[in-house]
């Protein structure tokens, strides 16, 4: 078989691919759910109503979508321009890290100018341990896939190094956790009395501004021209090498805020479970999203509600809830077959 | 320093690196076959866990300790078929598509986990692999215990380092291999089918990562458990860089890296062990992977259209 190039779509492949790609994923987590003895109708139905079944349950979707937007933006951004950060589990970390280092005592100021420094320094951090394996890359040619990915475990242990020596909590009981932030240190809630951070405001504001800065900025084309290709971008003159130094600290300042919104917004210390993956989600959320900015929004909450559904499902309907996982992946390798069968047609002969 | 060196003359430390290398070697000999054959197979430390969590499960519900060998290889392998279809006929990305089969395989053996034994806590042991001396040559000193008292995994992870050497090197279907990986456009002029050649590359290939897996539950640790895995698989991926895409060097690689882990392990135990915090040794395999990254990185054997997708007829 050979593939042969589409020149223009119809509106019948656009819609109709990604469509069999959905529907393939739910008849085998249909099946999945079969095979653990449920009523595939019934677990489908409470992964549903789990996730946005009620007021409580929709909250806890969108705060559970809050760091995915930011992974799921820093990825988006990165793979754009073929940087290949698996890392945003590192990066969260260290953003998180310096939410705790600034927001437990350290700095006595008001919030209004404590929570920029510490969103600050949190991007800063998460942008420097990027921009480690990028500079490898440009400088010396190692590739960043592996770097990045051998990053999430150092920096898991490093953490992990901290929580059971300096940061420890005197008052945590033995258990490896940094103190709580100070009341100042905390993100406010949107609407009183509701469960939604505003870190979740700030991931939205995040996903304009990434989506201004591709779509209406010199670097934006830039980061897109070294994506689509190296050689003709390099060939009319863009700076390669620094463009993707640039986005580097970009996608890795991003990814570093979900782990300043969840220490500052939800859990307010440092622990070692802080992210169960969150970097690696973030991956399927903005291969969803096409490396949409404004799609990242969308489709992070999709999987959030995936995961928060399939939370309280497994609690009702006893099927283990890596049922969430599976489907997930599974979508993901299904969307992007599908995407690109709206661009080639399969010729056999 | 008397204390690493009495690390070095212990019979065990040498039998440990062994053991400790061998799953790497049946994986990175995997992902080497892979990218010799020009596909970059990222869905390694899933089809790692896949692999770990069918040869146990085969073995716990009575099943014989081959059988647990090839279940995994078939498991592995049947992703390697996923990750073919979709990257070399479909050539999607290969980064892509690797990290979804990593995701799909991993949260697949913890689904399967979970439904075979929901609620245990304790995983249950199985009885693995038993060390298996060779006569006369177990008995050398030193060198001996180390080398020829392993379980026969172990022994099977040497022998098939020759065996891909040899068949890469010296037959013409490892020619053939070598050359989709390099040269697609001249196969297909040969009349060979790059795509055959590839998809059979990355399954043969899954297929040995999956055993590398089913050493840790079955040669290793005799149970298995969430995060069992821990990044093996993308070490190997390290490994073959380091072994610049040949098995000799990367066995050497995998080797070298067993002798540092090993060694981290015994000095933790040691008085320098006191002073210095476990994580900074459990770091060391890690920032190793990455130093042998960056140390090969000036070398330019990388094969020519690694994950550059074929399709016939486009120039």
């Amino acid at each position: 078989m050979r593939l042969e190039v589409i020149a223009r779509p119809s509106l019948w492949r656009m819609i109709g691919f990604p469509a069999i790609a959905l529907a393939l994923t739910v008849v085998f987590g249909s099946a999945l759910a079969l095979l653990a003895g449920a009523n595939p109708f019934q677990t489908l139905g409470l992964i549903l109503r789990g996730a946005a079944g009620s007021q409580f349950a929709l909250l806890e979707t969108l705060n559970r979508a809050t760091p995915l937007i930011f992974t799921g933006l820093a990825v988006a951004v990165a793979f754009r321009a073929k940087l290949w950060n698996i890392g945003a589990e590192a990066q969260l970390y260290a953003g998180a890290l310096m939410a705790v280092l600034l927001g437990t005592g350290a700095l006595g100021w008001s919030p209004a100018l404590l929570l920029p420094a510490m969103a600050g320094a949190a991007m800063l951090a998460g942008a420097l341990v990027l921009l480690g394996p990028a500079l490898l890359k440009t400088r010396l040619g190692v590739d960043e896939v592996v770097t990045t990915l051998l990053f999430n475990f150092i920096m898991l242990l490093f953490i992990s190094m901290l929580l059971e020596g300096p940061l420890k909590d005197p008052m945590g009981m033995g258990w490896p956790q940094s103190s709580r932030l100070i009341p100042d240190a905390r993100l406010p809630r949107i609407v009183d009395g509701l469960r939604l951070h505003w870190g979740f405001g700030l991931a939205l504001i995040a996903a304009v501004l990434v989506w201004v800065i591709q779509s209406r900025t010199t670097l934006g084309y830039e980061m897109r021209a070294v994506g689509q290709n190296r050689q003709a971008a390099e060939f009319a003159g863009i700076p390669v090498g620094r463009v993707i130094l640039k986005t580097a600290l970009l996608s890795g300042g991003l990814a570093a805020l979900a782990g300043f919104s969840e220490v500052a917004g939800l859990r307010g210390n440092l622990t070692l479970d802080l992210s169960p993956g969150f970097g690696y989600t973030g991956i399927i959320v903005a291969m969803l999203a096409l490396l949409n900015p404004i799609g990242v929004v969308i489709s992070a909450i999709f999987v959030a509600g995936v995961f928060v559904g399939a939370d309280s499902m497994s609690r009702a309907a006893g099927v283990p809830t890596y049922i969430a996982n599976i489907m997930l992946a599974t979508a993901l390798l299904t969307m992007v077959l599908a995407i690109a069968l709206t661009r080639f047609r399969v010729r056999w002969d | 320093m008397g204390e690493i060196l009495e690390i070095f003359l212990s019979a065990s430390f040498w039998a440990a690196v062994i053991r400790i290398a061998s799953p790497l070697i049946f994986a990175t000999m995997g992902e080497l076959i892979c990218e010799r054959a020009g596909v970059l197979n990222l869905g390694i430390e899933g089809i790692m866990v896949v692999g770990a969590f069918a040869g146990w499960m085969t073995v716990y519900s009575g099943g014989g300790l081959w059988t647990g060998v090839m279940v995994a290889m078939f498991a592995g392998m049947l992703f390697g078929l996923l990750h073919g279809t979709l990257t070399v006929p479909f050539g999607l990305s290969q980064h892509v598509v690797g990290l979804g089969i990593t995701l799909l395989a991993t949260a697949s053996a913890y689904f399967a986990y979970r439904l075979a034994l929901p609620r245990v806590t304790t995983p249950p042991r199985i009885e693995a692999f038993q060390p298996l001396p060779i006569p006369i040559l177990s008995d050398i000193p030193l060198i001996g215990h180390a080398l020829f008292t392993q379980t026969p995994l172990t022994y099977l992870a040497f022998v098939l380092v020759g065996v891909v050497s040899f068949v890469l090197f010296r037959t013409p279907l490892g020619l053939a291999l070598r050359a989709a990986g390099e040269n697609p456009a001249a196969v297909a002029a040969q009349g060979l089918s790059v795509t055959a050649l590839r998809m059979g590359a990355v399954m043969v290939g899954s297929g040995l990562m999956a055993v590398g897996g089913a050493f840790l539950t079955m040669s290793a640790f005799n149970s298995f458990f969430f995060e069992m895995v821990n990044g093996r698989g993308w070490i190997c991926i390290a490994l073959v860089v380091f072994g610049a895409w040949m098995p000799g060097k990367a066995l050497l690689g995998a080797v070298l890296f067993g002798m540092f882990d090993a060694l981290q392990i015994r000095l933790q135990q040691t008085s320098i062990g006191a002073d210095v915090p476990y994580q900074l040794f459990l770091m060391m395999p890690f920032v190793l992977s990455i130093l042998a990254l960056v140390i090969m990185s000036r070398r330019a054997s990388v094969p020519a259209a690694l994950m550059v997708p074929f399709n016939k007829g486009e120039r």
